[in-house]
């Protein structure tokens, strides 16, 4: 049988959760070892490692950007911004019995010194199934304002 | 002029007033002084390298295109049509024989000229042409680096760089034989004065207390490399505002010290360029791929940055806006390019590793400055030692805030001295 749309969603609205209350040592389970988190610059862009993205992290960098804001040593994440995002739209472009790709849209609410800044992000997905169940293969963050100047963002999209 | 600030009163040589961050009537001033009677950096040659390649970019608040005309020749035109000032054109880069106001049609050339007027016989022979090309900056280049001013009597761009040059070539060596090219940029904004981001590329004083968490991230070696402060390295007045930071001594020249040991995090990279080059040129990219050891910042805009170019634009008194170019090597090994770019999202950029952190301090910078009146901003760190090469430039520790007090001199001399002097 092929990955249901519900257990998709169910497991990209576990990681949205997990972002958003900062259970980032969980988070980091929810990939696969060669999994990426991408947010790339270019509108257009598919094969990221051939371009600058904002963030292009494989296991080793995501596990680095985890430590870095929980470890109160950066001053742009003591505390970390606190954030609130939904996920809504979903569709799922393919899927077969061992990955599908979904698409859906994300809007995100951060508030930090004082400021509230909106996200607005059509998030690309390709879930793999796994021995340990659903996990994340490949998460692409294409912001609606990637190509325009953002303000710093020291946590996870 | 009716009560406009008097900069002298503001600068000291070794401390500014708090107010230069947030003075409206300042900032107009330096709008105009600054932007537009010096030399702004607006593109490097590999953003357009062909003929009918352009790109839009400003010149202190004005919007610009940066032009390259069929003969090669490189054009900065005001982004405004002649008739009724719209812009001509709105994309960020392209190709292109002519620019089109979508208003009313009129049609300029690669180089500005006026070329079409649609039912131009509506003008009953009382339009020239040849009188109304988009408005021309002067435009100079360095070794790929392209600068426009509004002002037509200044120095040459070459003067003007004066002892900054060698520096920019040591820079360019980043290419390792070949031409550097841009790579993409990060591009963000933080609510605070452009002089904040001008100072921090020459203050080596904050970055083992601002990116704890960036050297936290990387392998022991590379926080000995960043271990700088204290070290060997210096700051050094190299004139007209421009100020060099030697951070890492041994990186300053990227043809020398070929026989170093290859750091740890690039030998997975030099073994697979073994696979196509010879051992010394291997060396020479991987030295190239870890950027050079100095901060070359340029009055007012620029700052050849380590491994990137830093550019500022100031949005309004209280906002700037800043990008991060990434380089590489034009025809250079992909996989290089490609360790180049990690190396750049790590630390640069609104996610990077390091950029939030130090958008946090300017941030901070701005809004404690307005706390309280007629309190100065300390430029004074290393001027007790500072001492003067043989060349009269005047130098001092790598911690030191010399780079700071020669762009602040130049400041000085840009908003005080008669336009055209």
């Amino acid at each position: 049988m092929s990955i249901t749309l519900e257990d998709a969603v169910a497991l990209i609205t576990l990681e949205a959760d997990m972002l958003d209350h900062g259970d980032f040592h969980d988070w980091l389970k929810l990939y696969t070892p060669d999994g990426r988190y991408v947010v790339p610059i270019d509108p257009n862009a598919e094969d990221f490692e051939k371009v600058l993205n904002y963030a292009y992290d494989d296991a080793e960098m995501r596990e680095k950007r985890v430590v870095r804001l929980l470890s109160g040593r950066s001053i742009s994440a003591a505390p970390p911004a606190r954030t609130v995002r939904l996920l809504s739209r979903y569709r799922m472009m393919d899927s077969s019995e061992t990955s599908c790709t979904l698409r859906c849209a994300q809007m995100l609410q951060e508030l930090r010194q004082g400021r509230v800044h909106d996200y607005a992000a059509n998030l690309n997905y390709r879930l793999e199934m796994t021995n340990d169940g659903l996990k994340i293969a490949l998460k692409v963050v294409r912001l609606l304002i990637s190509t325009e100047a953002l303000t710093a963002v020291s946590y996870i999209l | 002029m009716l009560n406009l600030p008097d900069p002298k009163r503001l600068l000291g040589e070794d401390r500014a007033d708090g107010s230069i961050y947030s003075d409206p009537d300042l900032y107009d001033m330096e709008m105009d002084r600054i932007f537009m009677h010096n030399w702004i950096w607006v593109a490097h040659k590999s953003d357009l390298p062909e003929p009918g390649d352009f790109i839009t970019t400003f010149v202190g608040s004005h919007p610009v295109i940066v032009s390259r005309d069929r003969k090669g020749a490189v054009h900065v035109m005001l982004n405004r049509c002649r008739h009724r000032a719209a812009t001509v054109c709105e994309l960020k880069h392209g190709k292109t024989a002519s620019f089109v106001c979508p208003y009313h049609g009129w049609a300029y050339g690669l180089d500005g000229a006026l070329r079409g007027v649609p039912h131009q016989d509506g003008y009953t022979g009382q339009l020239d042409k040849s009188k109304l090309p988009l408005v021309a900056l002067r435009v100079e280049e360095y070794n790929g680096l392209i600068f426009a001013t509004f002002d037509k009597e200044i120095m040459s761009l070459d003067a003007w760089l004066g002892r900054a040059k060698p520096w920019i070539d040591l820079f360019m060596k980043q290419g390792a034989g070949w031409p550097v090219k841009t790579m993409g940029e990060h591009k963000f904004t933080f609510p605070g004065n452009w002089k904040i981001q001008l100072e921090n590329t020459t203050d080596a004083y904050h970055f083992p207390i601002v990116h704890k968490s960036f050297l936290d991230s990387v392998d022991q070696e590379t926080q000995n490399t960043f271990d700088f402060v204290g070290g060997a390295g210096f700051v050094e007045d190299l004139g007209h505002g421009h100020s060099v930071m030697v951070m890492i001594p041994e990186l300053v020249d990227l043809d020398e010290g070929l026989d170093a040991p290859i750091p740890e995090r690039f030998t997975e990279l030099a073994t697979e360029l073994a696979k196509d080059y010879p051992d010394e040129q291997v060396r020479k990219i991987v030295r190239a791929v870890g950027g050079s050891g100095f901060n070359l910042n340029l009055f007012p805009n620029l700052a050849c940055s380590m491994a990137f170019f830093r550019v500022l634009r100031p949005l309004s008194v209280m906002e700037t806006e800043i990008r991060h170019i990434a380089i590489g090597m034009d025809g250079g090994p992909d996989i290089a390019n490609e360790v180049r770019l990690r190396l750049h999202e790590h630390f640069q950029g609104p996610m990077g590793f390091g950029t939030p952190d130090d958008a946090e301090a300017w941030d901070r910078v701005q809004r404690g400055s307005l706390a309280g009146k007629d309190i100065s901003i300390l430029l004074n760190r290393g001027i007790g030692h500072e001492a003067q090469r043989e060349d009269g430039n005047l130098f001092s520790d790598v911690s030191a805030e010399t780079g700071m007090r020669a762009a602040y001199k130049q400041w000085l001399v840009a908003m005080t001295e008669e336009v055209g002097e």
